[in-house]
């Protein structure tokens, strides 16, 4: 036994090793997950009853045309050859061309990916903003008014059809009230107006006007987005308010927070100091996930607000049979899905040490 | 006039099937002194200490005739008073450091919270403080162990900080909620000899809650003996072999001695009459 | 009564059964005193209610057009939550709604929690390559956005109620596979299948007839969770024209229609929303409550 305690020392090496078998570790989850992705859109495009040779040709195209074609699709070859052409085609960003708009895919998908990328964030930000405060006064005070009202709140979100209070907000907000702009982005004066004055820096319109010092179309988009990022926040809100409350009772319950009372420590310390640090650990996987979610709310959400984002172009090109689109646009929402997952496992690992190297 | 003179003492939790009393009518008293309060899981030792610092969570309700601490009546003050005694003038060190010091916080932070926010101290200063209560515990390279996460100590090392924590203030009462039963064996005594060391030289009360009666005995100059509920036995540490009550003989005579007989201990005998 | 009530709560039961009418009793006793999960079960019951007897219910043929009394408003004589662009009486559409809505919830349910009981509990079985090769099928479904995998599969198999179905159940089943595989993990080692297995049962009959039943509870709580998303789900495609077809009065469906009047005629498009929303939050209220009973941990005290 010794008189003094004395701190290990720790080993130098261990840590970057560990770190190196971590992302080779998640590098190979990215890779299988990203493949088993190919695979699932590849399978969905087999099954699909539309010929891609027609589709490409036309009705009119004559026998040797077709085979011609098909041979040069590589449409003639065993099923797992044609499998690796997908997957070579799809590493090298060929998802083929959309029959509709008639460029490649991704070209497409990057044009109106920042738009649901903004819409999303948008969100995502009312969510946090609103989600947490609400969940934290919701656990601090179990049972209460306070309580039930957030809960019910939440419990409202999980059961709105997001394309209908979408419209609801149409309705009342834009219709009756004309507080905000309407569906689009910009109104139709300002869209002119942005093409010409607006460089195309992210492709993001507030971010865009803001680095021009457009302040005019600024506004008049700014007043375009509140009411669909409002109604996606909303869902991002309730998810984010219950998981705060759930993680906090948790959190409150614990001896360190005991610790922290006996100190003397002042109510709105132990819980906003001591337990939402703790909180906030678990809950970066959750934001990451709602951010996911909305990704994918906003194939409904930009349905309804006429928003030229990936939802829209998904859905335009579901109706136009325009699979190439529709399985490129799956495949970039899943890729940011896996993305983000990645993400909120490195976020988590900064926020808790226990979880540092 | 004790330091902590207990009254009548009573926790109450409501539970589906109708109120449940974990602590019934405790009364006792409290001078600059080292009481322990044994008994088994459940019998109401934790609660009465946490009592004292009014920390009993909803459902459960603190209910006493009188529970004065230096005279001023504990049951009578505001949460904001009563704030103000927590920390500065009782303190509590609990049983497993793993889950009593903030796991994301570093130990400096936890250390130095109350002189910064409470007494307005520099980050200098604080940290000249918790450097020093550091020392006091015992801890050698204390600088490192400032900048480390909870989880980065061993158990004893936890507990060295937990103690340097609740006695930088200085309190006039210590409750030491089973303060080394989740620790190794190895250290457990170390521990102990920090505790009793620094509890002697800074002539504060102690209120030593734990189970294990030998301990208790070795360790306390006082022994409330509590069994559901209630206290069954108050007695000298020193003429515990004397105990009359007996749950108190039960308890002792389930001990195993060194050269004692190498039978089977007994089990101890219960008696409803006991808990009236 | 009171000697009934003071059976049930016998802190000392003297039968397992009365232990655990017991646990039941409490367990009401704590749902009841949650009175929005009371309310959840009233809308439930409401739902079952209106869906077995809407003939009666209905004031209205849901089919019969009449163009003469086309978008009459609420509260007009005959149609107290109006017409739509056909003429069609909305509640009585709605009311034979509440059947389609509880078909696609039946056979999803039907569905997907079974597929993700046999991928789990043979995953968890069986362990080793195979639940390395299953668990990680499940992580890649559940890595995908699930509305626009469903959306990909109605794309591919053509749109309808069926498919639609068949398209949520798709992408439904990875989470019930893990709480299955969960569960499964924490009962191979017990003694009482190591009994079975040395009676010489086979491993398909120990997971069919012994492990699969100990993973249904819990699958079922899942399930009654996932109601809601459920009917969402199914709206979302009926409301993108790829579920139910016209003249189906599926709600999400005539949302879509009621969409071109929604500055007009706003209550088109706003009675059959708040039908899926009062639904919904049924399930929602019901499923949060008796969660708050099946797991002490998240409950409010």
């Amino acid at each position: 036994m010794t008189d003094t305690a004395s701190l290990p020392r720790r080993n130098g090496s261990a840590p970057a090793l560990r770190l190196a078998k971590r992302v080779a570790g998640l590098a190979l989850t990215l890779a299988a997950t990203f493949l088993g992705l190919l695979a699932i859109t590849f399978v969905i495009g087999r099954v699909i009853p539309i010929d891609p040779v027609l589709a490409v040709l036309g009705e009119r195209a004559t026998a040797e045309q077709y085979e011609a074609a098909r041979e040069a699709m590589g449409l003639n070859q065993p099923l797992w050859v044609q499998f690796g052409l997908y997957v070579r085609d799809a590493l090298s960003g060929d998802f083929g061309k959309s029959l509709v708009t008639a460029k490649p895919v991704l070209e497409d998908v990057a044009r109106v990916f920042p738009a649901t990328l903004e819409l999303a964030t948008i969100a995502t930000i009312f969510g946090v903003l609103f989600g947490i405060p609400a969940g934290v006064i919701a656990a601090t005070r179990p049972g209460s008014l306070a309580d039930q009202l957030v809960r019910l709140i939440g419990l409202m979100g999980y059961s709105m059809p997001v394309f209908w209070l979408g419209l609801m907000g149409l309705l009342v907000f834009y219709g009756e009230l004309g507080w905000v702009g309407g569906p689009g982005r910009l109104d139709t004066s300002y869209e002119f107006m942005y093409e010409l004055d607006v460089p195309a820096r992210t492709g993001m319109i507030l971010i865009d006007t803001a680095l021009a010092g457009q302040w005019e179309i600024f506004a008049n988009a700014l007043s375009h987005i509140l009411l669909p990022a409002g109604v996606l926040g909303y869902y991002s809100m309730a998810y984010i308010s219950r998981m705060t409350r759930s993680f906090m009772i948790d959190q409150l319950g614990q001896e360190y927070i005991t610790t922290a009372r006996v100190k003397g420590m002042p109510e709105w310390r132990v819980v906003w100091v001591h337990a939402l640090r703790n909180v906030m650990v678990p809950l970066i996987t959750v934001i990451a996930l709602s951010y996911a979610n909305l990704l994918e709310g906003s194939v409904l959400t930009e349905t309804v607000f006429a928003w030229p984002g990936l939802g829209l172009y998904i859905t335009h090109a579901l109706f136009s049979a325009d699979m190439a689109a529709v399985m490129g646009g799956t495949i970039v929402v899943g890729t940011v899905f896996i993305l983000l997952n990645m993400l909120s496992d490195v976020l988590y690992r900064l926020i808790d040490p226990r979880a540092r190297a | 006039m004790s330091l902590l003179e207990v009254e009548n003492l009573r926790v109450t939790f409501a539970t589906e099937a109708g109120p449940v009393e974990a602590v019934r009518g405790v009364s006792f008293r409290l001078d600059r002194e080292r009481l322990g309060i044994v008994g088994e899981s459940g019998s109401g030792k934790t609660m009465t200490g946490r009592s004292v610092l009014r920390l009993i969570r909803p459902p459960g309700r603190i209910e006493a005739d009188r529970m004065a601490f230096g005279g001023v009546d504990l049951m009578r003050i505001s949460e904001r008073e009563m704030r103000a005694l927590r920390g500065r003038r009782i303190a509590m060190v609990m049983q497993d450091p793993k889950f009593s010091l903030n796991p994301v916080m570093r130990v400096g932070a936890q250390l130095t919270e109350g002189l910064r926010l409470r007494d307005g101290m520099s980050a200098r200063e604080a940290r000249a403080k918790a450097l020093e209560a550091l020392e006091a515990v015992q801890i050698r390279d204390p600088e490192r162990v400032l900048d480390a996460y909870p989880h980065e100590l061993s158990g004893g090392m936890g507990q060295r900080v937990m103690i340097a924590m609740m006695l930088i203030p200085e309190p006039d009462l210590l409750i030491a909620d089973e303060p080394t039963s989740a620790l190794d064996v190895t250290v457990q005594a170390e521990v102990l000899r920090i505790l009793d060391a620094l509890v002697r030289e800074r002539g504060m009360g102690l209120m030593f809650i734990s189970h294990d009666l030998n301990l208790v005995a070795r360790f306390c100059d006082r022994v409330l003996v509590m069994y559901r509920g209630r206290i069954v036995e108050e007695i000298e540490a020193q003429r515990l072999s004397q105990a009359t009550h007996p749950y108190t003989q039960g308890l002792l005579g389930c001990l195993p001695k060194i050269g004692g007989a190498r039978g089977p201990l007994p089990t101890l005998a219960r008696d409803a009459a006991w808990s009236e | 009564m009171s000697g009934l009530r003071a059976w049930l709560i016998d802190p000392a039961p003297r039968s397992p059964m009365q232990a655990r009418a017991g646990q039941l009793w409490l367990g009401w006793l704590r749902l009841a005193r949650n009175p929005l999960a009371l309310i959840g079960l009233l809308i439930i019951v409401a739902l079952l209610a209106a869906a077995a007897l809407a003939p009666w219910i209905a004031t209205h043929d849901p089919y019969a057009q009449n163009l003469a009394g086309r978008l009459q408003p609420p509260l007009s004589p005959g149609h107290w939550l109006g017409t739509d662009e056909f003429g069609r009486d909305i509640w009585s559409r709605l009311v034979h709604g509440a059947r389609i809505t509880l078909y696609i919830v039946a056979l999803v349910t039907v569905t997907a929690p079974v597929v993700g009981l046999i991928i789990g509990t043979v995953s968890g079985y069986f362990g080793g390559i195979v639940d390395t090769a299953l668990m990680r099928l499940t992580d890649i479904f559940l890595a995908f956005p699930r509305l626009i995998l469903a959306l990909a599969f109605v794309a591919a198999l053509g749109p309808g109620i069926e498919n639609a179905v068949l398209a949520i159940a798709l992408t439904a089943w990875p989470p019930y596979a893990r709480v299955a595989r969960a569960e499964t993990l924490t009962v191979r080692g017990a003694d009482f299948i190591a009994a079975v297995r040395l009676q010489g049962a086979g491993a398909g009959r120990i997971v069919v007839g012994h492990v699969m039943p100990m993973c249904v509870p819990s699958v079922i709580i899942r399930v009654t969770l996932d109601m809601a998303g459920i009917i969402l789900t199914a709206a979302g495609l009926g409301f993108l024209g790829l579920g139910a077809q016209p003249p189906l009065p599926e709600w999400g469906l005539m949302i879509a229609s009621g969409r071109k009047f929604l500055f007009e005629q706003w209550w088109v498009a706003t009675m059959p929303g708040l039908a899926i929303f009062i639904v919904s939050l049924g399930f929602n209220l019901l499923g949060d409550g008796l969660r708050d009973v099946l797991d002490p941990r998240s409950a409010t005290r």
